[in-house]
């Protein structure tokens, strides 16, 4: 079965088209990177997949779900990582893993969850201070640990290393692939090409709300004739 | 330089946001100014009043004509039932019964006694003012036969010059009689009752709304709601959630409010008179109709802030949309404060009834004159109030609105669009 399977997706804001009959497909256990320039569309499709917005046409499914009908279904079994989010501010690291974790579980579950949590964020003795005494690598770790720690069968994942040094877009990579070998599928965006090549399975490249070249990187670069995934963009929306 | 800096800060301040809670507030005071009356012209309004004599003679002639010259006298007789009667369907303050002997105790130096039935409307501070007139003119009867007993060459008690008079007072206040209280006094027990309760009221509405729209406006900058929004729980669950973890908090800060309050208000109470004496009280079930109607009020406030705070972008927009709740706690506050519900203009007693935390502003008041349809009333319109509110936030949060954010213009296709971020 198809993870997310997008099918000439429209989205418009008032008179505004922000995404212009898109289609996608992701599989399990793949990462699926949406790439482009801000004001592509690239949150926009992942918000919509997220439950986030409605649909102006086209169609939408996750894991055989179909949106906005079975919003409910779908929230059960993905998760979502916005762009540069917060969390709780006067909670602690840990109560806000708990928070999340009572949604999916109660009593064992939701403490199996929280563990999961703290072992992904790694966050040590500092995961019982407040949320605002967090660096903004350390607020990440968080989130991806909350993100991740609830075994989504989808993780939806905007901009997942944006902001960070080098050594916390690192280890935010590392969780993700070693989230993708537990079988979780992934759908990122990004504006880091570099990060695209190394982390995703495959890609989608997106300009003006529409997708302009989807493909493995190796196929993309090889299709346009580019040393990388950047040169491959450039070319393709020229 | 200077100037140039000068202009950027006005340019950054002076702006629609600033201007209009201002230009708003001095029309709500302005309105409000206009529906409760104009105090200048009421003070100087002659008092409608009844008078009873049933002396006949020199000193009752004496206040009489006292009387007739300074008030609007509706009723001049002997029958002092008939003239009470009179002055209740004539919207009367007061009968004024001047009993048999009176004239003769101040010949034999004793002071005459006058009997004062007053007809109370309304406890707000601006309710007892043509009480207030009238107890002027019992000093002016007092000062007139004080005059006639200098005139006459007796040997006077000094004592009775200055009180030719006493009162007895009976204060008729909505279905209960106070016996020795006039109108101002009785008012000025209740100031706790007319103050307390709109300003801890008034105060919470403010405070805690500032906190869930800051609460709105902080989540969507920090994209809590987002996450929020695409976990496995129901939107309404998301929406009552907040608005009762928020009237939790409210009450918490009521309580504490309440208590520095009173203390506060004790110092400015005249007289040691109980209210309990005179049967106004409240008894364990009133004070608990008082908390649900300001828990019921909480909830309105809050749902209806929650609903404002779908509007905010991020943190500092959300100061903005406060302002309606203000706006709206204010009217409330200083009306009731100042005039009561049954003394105030149809229109306004409509406006209050729909503004739902005035419920619990009125509620203290009501229940010691056990008027309890006015405030299970209230309660009923403020659960109504809230399921209103919450229904229409719940239709806000599964839709896009409250991502996508405002409605802005394109100034080049003159068109609206919502604001959103692609």
């Amino acid at each position: 079965m198809k993870a997310v399977e997008v099918r000439e997706l429209v989205k418009d804001y008032g008179s505004l088209r922000a995404i212009n009959g898109i289609s996608f497909e992701v599989n399990e256990g793949e990462i699926f990177g949406l790439i482009g320039p801000n004001g592509a569309g690239k949150t926009t499709a992942l918000r919509v997949v997220a439950t986030l917005l409605q649909i102006t046409s086209g169609s939408v499914t996750v894991f055989g779900y179909e949106l906005p009908k079975e919003a409910g279904e779908v929230r059960k079994i993905i998760s979502y990582l916005p762009e540069e989010a917060g969390a709780y501010k006067n909670l602690r690291g840990n109560e806000y893993l708990n928070f999340i974790a009572k949604f999916f579980g109660e009593g064992e579950k939701s403490q199996d969850i929280v563990q999961r949590g703290l072992e992904i964020s790694n966050l040590g003795e500092r995961i019982n201070d407040k949320v605002d005494t967090y660096s903004k690598g350390m607020t990440r770790r968080l989130l991806v640990g909350r993100a991740l720690m609830v075994n989504p069968r989808l993780a939806i994942l905007d901009e997942p290393t944006s902001g960070l040094d080098v050594v916390n877009a690192q280890e935010v990579r590392r969780i993700i692939n070693s989230s993708v070998e537990a079988g979780v599928a992934v759908l990122l965006s990004s504006h880091n090409m570099l990060e695209v090549e190394l982390l995703c399975h495959r890609i989608a490249l997106i300009d003006d709300g529409k997708i302009v070249a989807s493909g493995t990187a190796a196929e993309l670069k090889n299709e346009y004739d580019a040393r990388n995934i950047e040169e491959a963009f450039v070319k393709a929306i020229k | 330089m200077l100037g140039n800096i000068i202009k950027k800060e006005f340019k950054e301040l002076f702006t629609i946001s600033t201007l209009l809670p201002i230009v708003v507030v001095a029309l709500v005071f302005g309105f409000v100014g206009q529906m409760v009356g104009n105090v200048g012209e009421r003070i100087e309004d002659k008092p409608v009043i009844g008078i009873a004599d049933m002396d006949g003679g020199d000193f009752s002639d004496i206040a009489m004509s006292v009387l007739i010259e300074k008030a609007e006298v509706i009723y001049d007789g002997s029958d002092a039932e008939e003239g009470l009667k009179e002055v209740r369907e004539e919207n009367g303050v007061a009968l004024l019964v001047i009993p048999e002997n009176f004239s003769q105790n101040i010949y034999a130096n004793h002071p005459g006694e006058i009997e004062i039935y007053w007809i109370m409307r309304g406890a707000g501070m601006l309710d007892s003012i043509s009480s207030g007139v009238a107890e002027g003119l019992i000093q002016s009867v007092n000062q007139e036969i004080s005059k006639k007993l200098i005139q006459q060459d007796n040997l006077l008690d000094p004592a009775l010059i200055l009180a030719s008079t006493t009162r007895s007072e009976t204060t008729f206040f909505k279905g209960k009689e106070v016996v020795g209280l006039s109108p101002s006094q009785l008012s000025n027990m209740l100031i706790s009752q007319s103050v307390v309760m709109p300003v801890v009221v008034m105060m919470l509405i403010i405070m805690a709304g500032v906190a869930v729209i800051s609460s709105m406006g902080l989540e969507k900058e920090n994209k809590t709601l987002e996450t929020l929004l695409t976990l496995p729980v129901r939107r309404s669950h998301i929406v009552i959630g907040k608005v009762v973890g928020s009237a939790l908090v409210g009450m918490l800060m009521a309580a504490v409010y309440m208590i520095g309050f009173l203390y506060y208000m004790r110092s400015f109470q005249i007289s040691d008179i109980n209210l309990a004496d005179f049967g106004l009280t409240l008894g364990v079930q009133d004070y608990l109709l008082v908390g649900i109607s300001l828990f019921a009020a909480l909830l309105a406030g809050l749902s209806l802030c929650i609903v404002l705070g779908t509007f905010a972008k991020n943190y500092r927009s959300a100061q903005a949309l406060i302002f309606p709740i203000t706006a709206l706690a204010m009217i409330s506050s200083f009306t009731i404060m100042f005039k009561d519900f049954d003394t105030i203009p149809a229109v306004l007693k409509v406006l209050l009834f729909a503004i739902p935390f005035s419920h619990p502003m009125m509620a203290v008041r009501a229940l010691m004159l056990d008027n309890y349809l006015l405030v299970i009333g209230g309660i009923a319109y403020a659960v109504v109030f809230t399921a209103i509110m919450i229904a229409v936030a719940v239709r806000i949060f599964n839709s896009d609105r409250l991502l996508t954010g405002s409605v802005r213009k394109r100034a080049a296709r003159g068109k609206l669009v919502w604001g959103f971020r692609r």
